[in-house]
Formats: structure tokens, C-alpha cells, sequence
């Protein structure tokens, strides 16, 4: 079997859960696992790798300091030329997804996205990926080709204990100059709002089935005879509905409350990202096949707009009793 | 700045029950509404508010069938100037690839500053096409846009990407380039009723995949990476204990629940 090639990822000093998650899940599909890191100085990711890597290609070059998918691309183009592995795995992360579909039609390489479970077929991966936000598995089979791309779904793959102890390969930067036509400037840190929703100790989740913000008294009634602070999802936000710092999932906060009461979200991928370790879940949706009762302990399957104020007025009961 | 915006007509299945026909490979779309991708509808109204900020020209281009009017009459009821298409029988089946050659070989001949596209549709999730585009262009390009500033006219642009916990990374790109746009990025208009009324008036060019110079093994199965071979419904972990009744009783159940565990 060829070579599989795992991209390393990494940002601001921490080379991100992803990259040692795909090593690990690489590991087990058979073949010579090759981390490849693109960075400036990261020889402490270089080392890190080699706990979970057969090898790590290390090009450490200032160009790589901050992630640029056009110079990626043409750093990945090269070594892939060079070495012809016969599997490419990225994150599907706002790196990966810059970067892959670039390199897959550069390179005539079929490329699966968002990949959340594969096994070989031989040399061919057979990857599932979900479709209508969560709301199916698809199975998929790749063309036949020599090169195959996929970028995984982060915690698609268990990051294991380090046990290997691969060789570092110093490589020469195969990118000559940097490009032009697009620039890394700098981040820009998120908003910081009134309440900081990680601190929370009890939240209420809304989501798209609120449908409109002047509902969004109902939820309010509720959190507040909770003594709960709201967060929101992010088509809420997206929206308008609700300010940014209260979004919860992927592109917002990681949240572990005591308690998180899910109203209205249907429980997409992204979202249940941010909020999977809260202690107990609640999710009332009317959808039954809504993925957030998979990971629910308590599910109610109504319209919300009936059982939240009669949720309100219940607590309001108990507390005062 | 000569603009051109990408859009698609999906099923709307966030909140609503999803049943996998009997072939396997699709989804029983009898019971669900369409419309325009919510990622789309936020590409369209970037390229509309750039347009009304600096004046310029807003190509709207789709590709399916006769239904996708609707979603494109929409966007030229926006702002839109002129739009195309794509209709072939031969498209069907196609993945983001195959989606992403028909979409270049109709822009190839356009003259553009900019393509908008959503940077991820609502019902496949492949956040491939604007990138894949861009490559099948030739032109630079940035996806999970969340910020666009013009600094130059049809030379360069300031754009910002999403990344993960909600940072911003900001890049300086070149004109012409290929923009995937993110939710969220602005508040997208109704259209108004006047707008509806000149829109429908309005002529959208259609395109053949012998038009476009596409061959069989650009399109459908054969133009994509990948073949879906059958739907399966998802793997769930344990189930919720879910709580029955008529809501008066579902409530008491939920709050007798949360008292006894000291939450509320």
C-alpha cells in the first residue's frame, strides 16, 4: 500500500486536536503514515507528530508562519509529486476546506469532504459523510484514480497515546517565492460581549425553531425563571437575532454547563461540537429524527411554543414552593 | 466591478423531517419546500451591496432546471442584472467538481472582478464549489468569508475568513478572484415589490453543456470525484429519555427532573 500523507495542522503556537486525531485514525487503515508540517520554527509539532507518524516531513520556512491556502497548495503539490502517496488526509476545517478542493483539481485527485468514517477498499477509500445537516449518512465510493484527497471531520478519529518515535525528514521548502495575489495581514480576535456564555453554569439554547426574534420573549421567560443566561445557534446569530458571543458550536464558544436546555436547535454537527460536554442535555424540537435527542438525555418532541411557557411557569412553581 | 454570483435551489430541510426514497440515493422531496441556499442568499446580497457602493454589473448564474427560476428571479428582484441557466439532463448526478466545471465554463466567458458563491450548500455540505471554481479559473480565491472590503476597484480586495472560536483571519486578494461568502456576513434584504415586478420581465440566458463545450466526462457521474451510493440513516448514540404527553404534562415531567437533579 502507498503512503498516506496527514497534513499537520496548526495556528498561532498550538498545532490543533485534528492533526494528531487523523495521524491516530491513519495509523489503522494500513500503509506508512507520513505527517506533513508546514511551518515556521514548529519543532516542537515536528516531535509531537512523531509520536503518532512512520515519518514527518518538516519544511520549516517563514513563508508557513500563517496559513495561506495558495502556498500550501503549491508546498503539498510538490511534495506529493515528489513522494506520490496514495492518500491525502486534511482537517475539514477553515483551513482544510480553503485548501483541498484547490489541490484536488490541480491535481486530478478525486476529493471527498467532510468525511466522518472511512476504511480502505484495497488502495481506494470508501468514505461516509453526513448530508442535510446531520440528517443523513451518505455512502460514497471514489473514482479510480492514483492520488485520493479527503478532509475529515474533526473527532472523527480518537487521538491515541503517542507510540511512535517517527524519523523527522528536514526538507527543503519546494516553494521558490511567495505569491502575490494573496496575503496573510493578520487575526482578528472575536467580540467580547456582556456574558461570557463558558462561565455559565445553566443555558438555554435557541435555535431556528424560534422562527422569528419577536418570539424570542418566550425563551427569555423561560431562562430567566431558570436563572439561566441564553446562548444561541448559529442561524440565530447569523440572523441577528441574538449577538455573536452567545453562539455556541465550531465558529463560536465551547460550552459546559451543568445544564444545557436546547429549544428549537435540530442539533447539527456544528453545533453539538460546542456543547457535547455540557453535564445534562435537554432538547425539546418537534422534529423526532432531530440528531440532538441522539445526544440528549432528556427529550421532549413538541411544538415549543407550547411547552416552553408551560416549562416557565412549572419551574416558576417548584422554586417558589 | 463586473460581479457574478452563484446560487442554488435546495430543498429546506433544517426543520423539517427527512424520509430516503426508495432508490436510495435520494431523499422523498414531496413534502419539502425549496429554496435559495442560505449561504447563497448571503453571496447575493454581498454582490448587490458592493454593486450599490461602487456601481457595477451583478451576473446571477445557476444551474438546474426550469424550477430554479424562482431563486433566480429573486436575486435579479435584489439587484440583479443579468442571469444565466444551466440546464442539461447530462448534469445530473453531479457532485461539487462537476457543479464547479459547468459554473467555469459559463464564467470563462464573462468578463468578472468577482464570483460570489455560498461557501457551503445546505443539503450536500461539500464547501467545494467556490474553491474548485477558482482553481478551474485559474484565480485566486478565499471561502468562510465573513468580511469583504474593496480596496481597489477590480484590482484588490481585503477579505476576512472564519476560522474555528470565531478569530478572523484577514488576507489582502487579488481581482479577479472567487469568494466563498459565509453566513452571516450581512443582513440580506427582501426583495421589494417593484424589484419583483421588473425581475420577472427579465431575460435568463440558457446554457447546454454542448454550449458551454463541456463533454460527457465533465458531466454528471463521470465529471464528479465521488458516486453516492446509498443513504443510510445516521448512527445515533443512545437516545434521550424522552418524556410523553400533552405539553401541560411534558413540562411537569422536565421540571420535576431538573428540580430533583438541583438544576433549577
Amino acid at each position: 500500500m502507498k503512503d498516506i500523507f496527514v497534513l499537520m495542522e496548526h495556528r498561532r503556537g498550538d498545532m490543533r486536536d485534528v492533526s494528531v486525531e487523523m495521524l491516530s485514525g491513519a495509523g489503522k487503515l494500513g500503509g506508512t503514515v507520513v505527517a506533513v508540517l508546514l511551518g515556521k520554527d514548529v519543532d516542537a509539532f515536528a516531535d509531537k507528530a512523531a509520536g503518532f507518524a512512520d515519518k514527518v516531513l518538516y519544511v520549516n520556512d517563514a513563508m508557513f508562519e500563517n496559513f495561506n491556502s495558495a502556498l500550501y497548495q503549491k508546498a503539498l503539490s510538490a511534495l506529493i509529486k515528489e513522494h506520490g502517496p496514495g492518500v491525502v488526509l486534511m482537517g475539514n476545517t477553515a483551513q482544510g476546506v480553503d485548501l483541498a478542493p484547490a489541490l484536488a483539481v490541480e491535481l486530478e485527485a478525486p476529493l471527498v469532504t467532510d468525511v466522518t468514517a472511512m476504511e480502505m477498499d484495497g488502495e481506494k477509500p470508501k468514505p461516509t459523510r453526513t448530508f442535510y445537516g446531520g440528517k443523513l449518512d451518505a455512502h460514497l465510493t471514489m473514482k479510480d484514480a492514483d492520488l485520493y484527497i479527503l478532509t475529515i471531520r474533526e473527532a472523527t478519529f480518537v487521538a491515541d497515546e503517542p507510540s511512535k518515535s517517527g524519523e523527522i525528514v528536514k526538507t527543503d521548502n519546494p516553494v521558490s517565492e511567495d505569491v502575490a495575489y494573496r496575503k496573510f495581514l493578520e487575526y482578528v480576535e472575536p467580540e467580547i460581549g456582556d456574558v461570557d456564555i463558558t462561565q455559565s453554569t445553566l443555558l438555554v439554547g435557541v435555535g431556528r425553531g424560534i422562527r422569528e426574534d419577536k418570539n424570542l420573549p418566550v425563551v427569555e421567560e423561560l431562562a430567566q425563571a431558570m436563572g439561566a443566561d441564553l446562548a444561541a445557534s448559529r442561524a440565530v446569530v447569523d440572523a441577528g437575532w441574538l449577538p455573536s458571543d452567545r453562539q455556541v458550536g465550531i465558529s463560536g464558544k465551547t460550552v459546559k454547563p451543568k445544564l444545557y436546555l436546547a429549544v428549537g436547535i435540530s442539533g447539527a454537527f456544528q453545533h453539538v461540537t460546542g456543547m457535547k460536554g455540557s453535564e445534562v442535555i435537554v432538547a425539546i424540537n418537534k422534529d423526532p429524527d432531530a440528531p440532538i435527542f441522539g445526544i440528549a438525555d432528556y427529550g421532549i418532541v413538541d411544538d415549543l411554543f407550547k411547552v416552553v411557557p408551560k416549562l416557565a411557569e412549572k419551574i416558576k412553581e417548584l422554586k417558589g414552593a | 466591478m463586473n460581479m457574478v454570483v452563484c446560487v442554488k435551489r435546495v430543498p429546506d430541510t433544517a426543520d423539517s423531517e427527512v424520509h430516503i426514497d426508495a432508490s436510495g440515493k435520494d431523499i422523498d422531496k414531496s413534502r419539502l419546500s425549496f429554496g435559495i441556499n442560505e449561504y447563497d442568499n448571503y453571496a447575493v446580497e454581498e454582490a448587490i451591496q458592493i454593486k450599490e457602493r461602487l456601481e457595477g454589473n451583478v451576473t446571477v448564474i445557476s444551474l438546474g432546471g426550469k424550477e430554479s427560476d424562482e431563486v433566480i428571479r429573486m436575486a435579479l428582484a435584489k439587484g440583479g442584472d443579468e442571469a444565466i441557466r444551466l440546464e442539461d439532463d447530462a448534469f445530473a448526478g453531479g457532485d461539487a467538481l462537476a457543479v464547479a466545471k459547468a459554473l467555469a465554463a459559463a464564467i470563462k466567458g464573462l468578463e468578472y472582478d468577482m464570483v460570489f458563491a455560498g461557501s457551503l450548500a445546505d443539503d450536500d455540505g461539500y464547501a467545494a464549489v467556490p474553491v474548485a471554481l477558482a482553481e478551474l479559473l485559474g484565480v485566486p480565491h478565499a471561502t468562510y468569508v465573513k468580511k469583504v472590503e474593496i480596496l481597489e476597484p477590480g484590482k484588490k480586495a481585503k477579505v476576512g475568513r472564519e476560522l474555528e472560536g470565531g478569530l478572523m483571519e484577514v488576507l489582502e486578494i487579488d481581482m479577479p478572484c472567487v469568494l466563498g461568502i459565509q453566513s452571516g456576513i450581512n443582513e440580506p434584504r427582501y426583495a421589494s415589490f417593484k424589484g419583483i415586478k421588473q425581475a420577472a420581465k427579465k431575460e435568463i440566458a440558457l446554457k447546454s453543456a454542448a454550449d458551454l463545450g463541456l463533454d460527457a466526462s465533465d458531466l454528471g457521474e463521470a465529471g464528479s470525484w465521488a458516486v453516492l451510493e446509498q443513504f443510510t440513516p445516521p448512527v445515533v448514540g443512545e437516545m434521550a429519555e424522552m418524556l410523553e404527553g400533552e405539553p401541560e404534562e411534558t413540562a411537569a415531567k422536565l421540571a420535576a427532573i431538573l428540580k430533583e437533579k438541583g438544576l433549577v
